[in-house]
């Protein structure tokens, strides 16, 4: 579990995760809502089976669903 | 404490026009700005003299380039001005981001030590002029600044340009054998060449205000988005010497820059700031996002550096430290072609070299400015989501892009580097790394401005092909903190480039046939010498 909270947080794209999220970016451009969304599914889905460790998986589901909006005061830092 | 007193320079009426002149320059540099005085400066230190012209009479009005980064006081200190600018500037490494009214994370830019130059100080480009300004009076034989004098025609020949230039006293011609277009975003040369400056222009507006106030901010680099006092935009707060802090405000695309500028416009956007510490506006600037480049920099004898050839948003710092690190990369080459010990194919690899670096530049910039003004509510939701992470999860903050700020750029690969397939150490085409030498001096010091090898340990160097050695180690100079030996291995040569690029790097042994080859690949001359064989 720990290691899983580590390798969530760790960052492992380094000098390229701005190509990463220009890219992602561009791949939505001109879709409207709809599209946007399903393209991000199919993302996520392909992500997913690519990371392979189901419980990884799971805790990145729980972890996106802490950092969002209606989890704000749960994330506030001192 | 004062702010900056503008001094007016002394335009003197040219010798052209009181009968006497009419001498061929070698070099004629067109605009007197940080990269076109660095360039007199440059090549002075190379033994060619310039002509520096310059439409106006007074340094830089407003603070504009502010943000000067470790590469680019590397190549001032090279000049002979590093020292007086750090000394004058206004040192940070730390920066925060902001969303809404809470820190996302902090970052520390230069957590390495053995380091002689900070990693970025701030200094109003004023000050960066005068200094240049007052370092080109060391060299009252080769350089000549003329202040009055602007362009106003320019005709190309095979081996030359002659300029026409109007003087408070009149026009007059120069005829030089090459010509440097240091003349800014609005270039005049490139006008009078008619040359496509192509690229994008972003939409969105922005405010730069200088104000002064004495205040206790620390000396970091604050960005917000979307901030508590700024609905819906970015801003950003920077400290300059004199008390002077840059405020840079997100405006949106609709925003009338003539209104804009008006100060009462401009003040309640500040105190929404600043509170109600008493402050005094110093320059207003409304302004937009432009990433252009000319599609060559080399014209003929017309060779184009910093804003006239290259303009990136400011996001970064890449405007001001892209156009020196132009010139680092193009004196010693135009010195070398001056003086007939190589050929126009070296300042063709200039082109080749810089454009990188401008290429480099203009993605990361248009990057920044893509994360900064988002155009769909899907890049918003990303943006979103990168920031929400960035709190908990290092690698969202690597996301995160209020501007990558300049790093030097990298030459590996190109055409006047020797590749090679060793592990360690600094690889082909990077920019030397300092680090601490001797008693109390640094590395870069002892290189630059010629071509030098590089010998750390016990290892042999060729002494007998007019190169300096810099030996670190055993029989030369103390690796005081095991630093120069951590970054560049032990027991290896390099050959360093005038600019402190590495040209080459031998491992082992650095024979004489190996050095010789690589410094011909260096200064083009290899392609000659094989034409030459066959």
């Amino acid at each position: 579990m720990t290691t899983i909270a580590t390798d969530l947080s760790r960052d492992r794209l380094s000098s390229r995760a701005d190509e990463i999220y220009s890219t992602l970016l561009a791949a939505h451009e001109g879709l409207d809502d709809r599209e946007s969304a399903a393209l991000n599914a199919r993302l996520i889905l392909l992500l997913a089976n690519l990371v392979g460790d189901a419980d990884a998986v799971i805790e990145a589901i729980a972890r996106a669903k802490k950092s969002g909006d209606g989890a704000r005061d749960h994330n506030e830092r001192t | 404490m004062a702010r900056y007193a503008y001094k007016p320079f002394l335009y003197q009426k040219p010798a052209e026009l009181s009968g006497g002149g009419g001498k061929r320059r070698p070099v004629v540099i067109i605009g007197a700005g940080p990269v076109g005085l660095s360039a007199a400066i440059d090549l002075a230190l190379h033994g060619v003299a310039a002509v520096v012209l310059d439409d106006n009479d007074v340094v830089s009005l407003g603070s504009r380039a502010i943000c000067w980064s470790k590469r680019t006081l590397e190549i001032f200190d090279r000049l002979g001005v590093g020292a007086r600018m750090v000394e004058k500037g206004v040192t940070w490494k730390v920066g925060r981001l902001f969303h809404g009214d809470r820190q996302v994370y902090a970052f520390d830019l230069l957590p390495e030590r053995g380091h002689k130059m900070p990693a970025f100080i701030n200094l109003q480009q004023y000050y960066v002029e005068q200094y240049l300004v007052e370092r080109c009076a060391d060299f009252p034989d080769l350089i000549e600044l003329r202040w009055k004098n602007k362009l106003t025609g320019l005709e190309r020949r095979q081996d030359g340009v002659t300029l026409a230039i109007e003087t408070p006293d009149g026009v007059y011609a120069l005829e030089a054998d090459w010509a440097i277009a240091c003349d800014g975003a609005r270039s005049t040369t490139r006008s009078l060449l008619s040359l496509d400056f192509a690229g994008r222009v972003f939409e969105e507006r922005f405010l730069i205000a200088d104000v002064e106030m004495a205040s206790d901010f620390p000396s970091e680099r604050w960005f917000w988005f979307e901030p508590p006092f700024h609905k819906g935009q970015s801003a950003l707060l920077h400290k300059q010497p004199d008390n002077i802090y840059r405020i840079d405000l997100q405006l949106g695309g609709d925003a009338d820059p003539s209104e804009e500028e008006k100060p009462e416009r401009v003040i309640p956007r500040i105190k929404a700031i600043v509170g109600d510490r008493p402050f005094a506006i110093d320059w207003v600037s409304v302004y937009t996002f432009q990433c252009r480049r000319l599609e060559r920099f080399v014209h003929g004898r017309v060779i184009f550096a910093g804003d006239s050839a290259h303009i990136v948003s400011p996001f970064g710092a890449r405007g001001g430290n892209g156009g020196i690190q132009d010139v680092d990369n193009l004196a010693w080459k135009l010195a070398m072609v001056i003086k007939g010990e190589a050929g126009d194919a070296l300042i063709a690899s200039y082109d080749e070299e810089r454009i990188r670096g401008a290429d480099e530049n203009i993605l990361n910039s248009a990057r920044s400015t893509n994360f900064m003004t988002p155009k769909s509510e899907m890049e918003r939701i990303f943006r979103r989501a990168a920031l929400e992470l960035a709190v908990d999860h290092a690698f969202a903050r690597r996301m995160v892009n209020s501007g990558r700020l300049s790093l030097p750029c990298s030459l590996a690969g190109l055409p006047l580097q020797t590749t090679d397939n060793a592990g360690e150490g600094v690889a082909p085409g990077v920019a030397c790394p300092d680090a601490p030498v001797g008693e109390n001096s640094y590395l870069l010091e002892r290189l630059g401005g010629a071509f030098k090898l590089l010998a750390i340990g016990e290892v042999e160097a060729p002494l007998n092909l007019g190169l300096e050695v810099i030996r670190v180690g055993k029989g030369g100079l103390r690796d005081r903190d095991g630093l120069v030996e951590a970054r560049f291995g032990r027991n290896t040569v390099y050959l360093v480039r005038p600019d402190q690029h590495i040209a080459a790097r031998f491992s082992a042994m650095a024979s004489e046939t190996a050095v010789t080859q690589a410094l011909a690949r260096a200064t083009c001359r290899l392609a000659t010498r094989q034409e030459a064989a066959a």
